[in-house]
């Protein structure tokens, strides 16, 4: 169930934002992709960053990921300034933050079998010399909980499962790692609407058994609604609006908000098609 | 009833392996979609709606395979036809197709006119790039497309540019039907609404006749489409209009997919989410009886003997299960649960604000009236 404000407010921040920007490029070609931004997420949140394509949301998922560097400001993690100068430190960061991507055929090494990336997780959480049986057990537990059977996918390789499948099989990575913070970079783009609603009950479920924080990337509003306790509304590298997703979405305020809300098609009202923008 | 563009009777078409094996992926489908009328194709991953797409154009190479069934395009029977027959005759003029990847489709190292002619003189060698220039530049502009697009490569174009400018190749010999396989999926929502108005345009301005448009997407599917159509493991388990599908599914398998619709609507974020458990089935040796059955909330024993048949009701709707409409519609309404749910409240409101609009229109027309009455 959604959280009201005043609970969000008491939770400690778990990420937090400072005038966050990054400019790629020099001179001519300076382009800047995500121009200061602030935000708090705080514990067991679930916020969606919602924005049309190009409008920065994976570039500030990568900012906070530490895949690339930040050009300006500061990133908060659990209150502290993010240290992430060596791989060791980073290695670390990552403990607490992963990552589920759009595209699941390409997050996988194609060469590695299931049961090395299943492994892989359970090394980085400093398991590598548990007893066999054991690394078994949390394998079994981790595959059980996304509703597939680890019998079935063992000795497999990734391009021999449905696309849902792959998708299902990150997030019983997630499972196994448990990190603080998971950063959802468009979960459901690539899989039919059956599927979606599975993967969405799933990550909801990890986040009520692990106090996670969870951040949808979007562009799909409806997703925005039906699952956020905060969403916030991304143009041209800066958040136009902020809020609780009823407030938001509901009740829109800032112009690019209400086009996106009308731009995508619904049940009960009619859909406009004469409103679209130029070209 | 207007007249039909497309007839399919009992279509089958299957895919041969490597190892000779035979994946039955349309099995047994009919359908027909009258003149300027659009077929939503409704259905999971796996279930055979890509398969039909490409079966429809009667253009067959391997591993997909034609058994038997019939394909009537206004009028004219194209299966059984030779592939280098329906390339020259039928593909463009009678049948179009929009891919699913159809950012993909246009070679990188061409100019998009290039395209055009090519898609012309397969049909028609006598004609002079002039003329197609010209033919082309007057279609886009129609269509609202910036003529400089025909000077440029497909890499100079955005994801949503490049989409319509497939579709715009794609019917400009004017086809009688239009196959959409999926193809606002890859795009943001700004960009999808885009192409379906494009597609609506191309309906409403005669520029194809009738459409069939496949997709998971189901609240894209009921505004775009008069009719649904739901399939399942290469067959169709229920067919009806677009708001008889989405507010009214009978069959155990829509109501399923109904129930995994997402809109950022009042009150949706309340109604949990409905998943339908398992895969489906492989269609290599496809189950006995219901092929649904295996994941069914609602089965029971003879569920898996014999073949379903069809079943119409309410006039034009069919279903493909065991149980009775009544029955279904029944322990739906117990369940009350999904879409349909809130639907019941927001039609009333909806009803009810009708209500009210047309009386005061009425309080309003007999004010002037008796106005006019005293003047």
């Amino acid at each position: 169930m959604p959280m009201s404000l005043q609970e969000l407010q008491n939770k400690p921040s778990v990420l937090r934002g400072d005038k966050v920007t990054k400019i790629f490029g020099y001179g001519v070609n300076k382009n800047t992709a995500v121009n200061e931004v602030n935000f708090n997420f705080r514990e067991s949140e679930v916020v969606s960053i919602v924005g049309e394509s190009g409008s920065g949301k994976t570039t500030l998922a990568k900012m906070v990921l530490g895949l690339i560097g930040v050009t300006q400001g500061d990133i908060y993690f659990r209150d502290a300034v993010r240290d992430i100068s060596s791989h060791k430190k980073k290695k670390e960061y990552w403990k607490g933050i992963q990552a589920v991507f759009q595209d699941p055929f390409s997050s996988f090494n194609m060469f590695n079998r299931i049961d090395t990336l299943l492994l892989d997780c359970i090394n980085l959480m400093g398991g590598k010399k548990l007893p066999k049986e054991e690394k078994v057990r949390l394998m079994t537990d981790a595959c059980s909980f996304v509703n597939l059977k680890y019998e079935e996918l063992t000795n497999k390789y990734p391009f021999e499962l449905s696309g849902g499948q792959m998708q299902r099989l990150m997030i019983a990575r997630i499972f196994l790692l448990k990190p603080k913070i998971l950063i959802a970079d468009e979960p459901t783009s690539m899989v039919d609407a059956c599927s979606r609603a599975t993967i969405l009950d799933m990550l909801l479920k990890l986040r009520d058994e692990v106090n996670m924080t969870i951040i949808f990337i979007t562009h799909d509003i409806g997703l925005a609604y039906y699952v956020s306790d905060t969403v916030y509304i991304m143009e041209h590298g800066q958040f136009v609006e902020s809020g609780t997703a009823e407030d938001v979405i509901l009740n829109p305020q800032a112009e690019y908000t209400k086009r996106l809300i009308s731009d995508v098609p619904k049940i009960h009202e009619e859909w406009d098609l004469s409103t679209v923008a130029g070209l | 009833m207007g007249k039909i563009m497309l007839e399919v009777k009992d279509l089958k078409t299957k895919y041969v392996t490597r190892f000779k094996e035979n994946v039955y992926a349309v099995d047994g489908v009919s359908l027909e979609i009258e003149e300027g009328k659009s077929l939503g194709v409704a259905g999971e991953s796996g279930c055979g709606k890509s398969t039909l797409a490409l079966s429809l154009m009667g253009y067959y190479f391997a591993p997909l395979h034609y058994i038997s069934g019939e394909i009537i395009i206004d009028g004219k029977n194209i299966s059984g036809m030779k592939p280098d027959d329906v390339r020259k005759n039928i593909l463009g003029t009678e049948v179009a197709y929009i891919p699913q990847a159809a950012m993909n489709a246009l070679n990188p190292t061409q100019k998009v006119i290039r395209f055009i002619e090519d898609v012309i003189h397969a049909h028609d060698k006598s004609v002079s790039k002039k003329d197609i220039f010209d033919m082309a530049r007057k279609r886009f502009e129609i269509l609202g497309l910036p003529q400089e697009v025909l000077n440029r490569y497909s890499v100079e174009l955005s994801g949503g540019m490049k989409q319509r400018t497939v579709i715009a190749i794609s019917t400009i010999l004017s086809p009688k039907v239009l196959i959409a396989d999926e193809p606002s999926s890859a795009l943001d929502v700004t960009s999808q609404k885009m192409v379906i108005k494009m597609m609506r345009d191309l309906m409403e301005k005669g520029y194809i006749k009738s459409m069939i448009f496949i997709t998971h997407e189901l609240p894209l599917l009921y505004n775009v489409t008069d009719h649904i159509m739901v399939m399942y493991a290469g067959q169709i388990v229920e067919r009806g209009t677009a708001r008889e599908m989405v507010f009214d599914p009978v069959h155990p398998y829509s109501k399923g997919l109904m129930g995994s619709i997402i809109v950022p609507e009042e009150g949706t974020r309340d109604v949990k989410l409905e998943a339908i458990p398992g895969t489906p089935p492989n269609l290599k040796k496809p189950p006995a009886g219901c092929r649904f059955a295996a994941r069914c909330k609602y089965v029971i024993p003879t569920c898996s003997l014999g073949e379903r048949s069809r079943r119409v009701f309410d006039d034009n709707r069919m279903h493909l299960c065991i149980h009775s409409v009544d029955f279904l519609r029944e322990t739906y309404a117990k369940e009350g649960t999904g879409i349909a749910a809130i639907k019941s409240q927001k039609s009333e409101n909806l009803k009810e604000n009708k209500k009210t609009s047309e009386k005061t229109q009425e309080n309003a027309s007999n004010k002037s009236s008796e106005n006019e009455s005293e003047v």
